[in-house]
């Protein structure tokens, strides 16, 4: 029902703007790449140490010693920057990444977010997730409505361990695109041919029907 | 003053049980593949590793694992080992997950003097727990401190007899950090090179940081996840 995860990360590319140093997470925010807007420019940058991540490679420009947050071999560009793990997080500590994207398990309406650990199922680590939510300025969500059992991502309170508190600006998700203000969601957008009392459904924390709501613009 | 050494065998002589280690790397990316199998073959028990990533089941850290000499890993993340999952959930090993950033830091801090700092990754959450609580102009930030190691096993592309390193494309990562902070620092290069063939303008790891070098062999270099277009 609503978006794929290529639509979703098309509605997220409209929030960049020019000149906007971003972070994307493993996963759907990956893909927001593959739609940067023509008319501006924006840096990209992998938090295992490079500023300018360009395209994947060609076969046989595959470099080992080149590669992304998520392992990928990946390319630099004209003007890229590589440098240590340390400066790295300095300047997304220090607040000079604009952007984060980034892929969850849970958010809640105080703009929780819960993306690192199922306690006795899964352990993978929060790798950098819990240093760029703790600072990035503005950080957006990019997942699915509700999980594979059918149950709402949208909560009240995370019931997972969380990764950072009060963080969580947007959500883009399948059925809508929602803001996250005053510990209430507020729903801006739904998805096309998805109702808005699919998206309460959908939704168990606290949603706001925004005066200005309309239908996402794919474009 | 001689710092070269000839092989990894020889540089980790003197590592011995229940050693705390760095291990520089992301993923596979930049990792001292020489000094951990020479570790794997030396049998060194009880370890504490301090490295971003476990590595994959077969290949990095992932084969000091297999072989059940690591007690305990500290790193941010381990999502690419089967092993090393069934190792935690089972209780078998000891694992300390940090938040990226706080582990380069705490790297950075160990080799710069810095006993301790504050910082905003991972205040509100199970990691801030018995940890001291600072408020800095409203805002609260988690105190962590520097680490403390034996050995720093460091990967670099290019370093002279002297220990001045250069590192290539993103498998610079947390080796220059961790080159600061073992009380002894020992690297292995893909090329070692003449002394005064290195540009002291590009020179990445001051040689002062660096106890042993040598020349690594057999690089395998191995990719996570081929990507291309």
């Amino acid at each position: 029902m609503g978006l794929n995860k290529f639509q979703i990360a098309q509605r997220i590319s409209q929030e960049l703007n020019d000149g906007d140093y971003v972070n994307l997470g493993i996963g759907i925010p990956t893909l927001i790449a593959n739609y940067i807007p023509n008319n501006i420019s924006v840096i990209m940058q992998s938090e295992n140490g490079l500023l300018g991540m360009g395209p994947f490679p060609k076969r046989e420009d595959v470099d080992p010693d080149l590669i992304n947050a998520g392992k990928e071999t990946i390319t630099t560009l004209d003007g890229s920057s590589i440098f240590n793990s340390s400066e790295s997080f300095a300047m997304i500590r220090g607040g000079r990444v604009n952007l984060t994207v980034l892929g969850a398990m849970e958010v809640s309406q105080a703009g929780d977010i819960a993306n690192w650990k199922i306690p006795g199922k899964m352990v993978k680590g929060m790798g950098g997730a819990m240093d760029l939510v703790a600072s990035a300025k503005n950080i957006i969500v990019a997942m699915m409505h509700t999980n594979k059992k059918g149950e709402s991502k949208l909560l009240k309170k995370c019931s997972l361990p969380i990764t950072g508190i009060n963080c969580v600006k947007k959500i883009v998700t399948n059925l809508a695109v929602i803001d996250i203000e005053n510990n209430n969601f507020i729903l801006k957008e739904y998805a096309p041919g998805v109702s808005v009392e699919e998206i309460k459904n959908a939704t168990e924390g606290d949603l706001i029907i925004a005066d200005s709501i309309s239908e996402m613009c794919l474009q | 003053m001689n710092k070269l050494y000839n092989n990894a065998h020889e540089a980790i002589i003197d590592v011995k049980d229940n050693n705390t280690i760095m291990l520089g790397g992301f993923g596979l990316c930049g990792i001292p593949e020489n000094l951990i199998q020479a570790l794997v073959k030396k049998g060194t028990k009880n370890l504490t590793c301090i490295s971003n990533n476990a590595g994959v089941d077969d290949f990095g850290i992932g084969l000091l694992l297999k072989t059940r000499q690591v007690k305990k890993m500290i790193s941010s993340y381990v999502g690419e080992n089967s092993e090393f999952e069934r190792q935690l959930l089972n209780g078998e090993l000891e694992v300390d997950l940090i938040p990226q950033g706080t582990l380069a830091e705490r790297c950075r801090a160990a080799g710069a003097g810095i006993p301790a700092f504050y910082t905003p990754a991972g205040v509100g959450t199970e990691i801030a727990k018995n940890k001291e609580i600072k408020l800095f102009n409203g805002k609260e930030y988690i105190l962590e401190l520097a680490f403390q190691s034996d050995f720093a096993f460091i990967k670099a592309w290019k370093g002279d007899a002297l220990g001045n390193l250069i590192y290539k494309g993103t498998a610079r990562n947390f080796n220059p950090m961790m080159a600061t902070a073992g009380k002894i620092t020992i690297v292995e290069v893909e090329e070692l090179v003449p002394i005064g063939s290195l540009d002291p303008n590009i020179i990445h790891t001051p040689s002062i940081y660096v106890d042993r070098i040598f020349e690594g062999k057999n690089y395998e270099k191995r990719i996570e996840k081929i990507t291309t277009q």
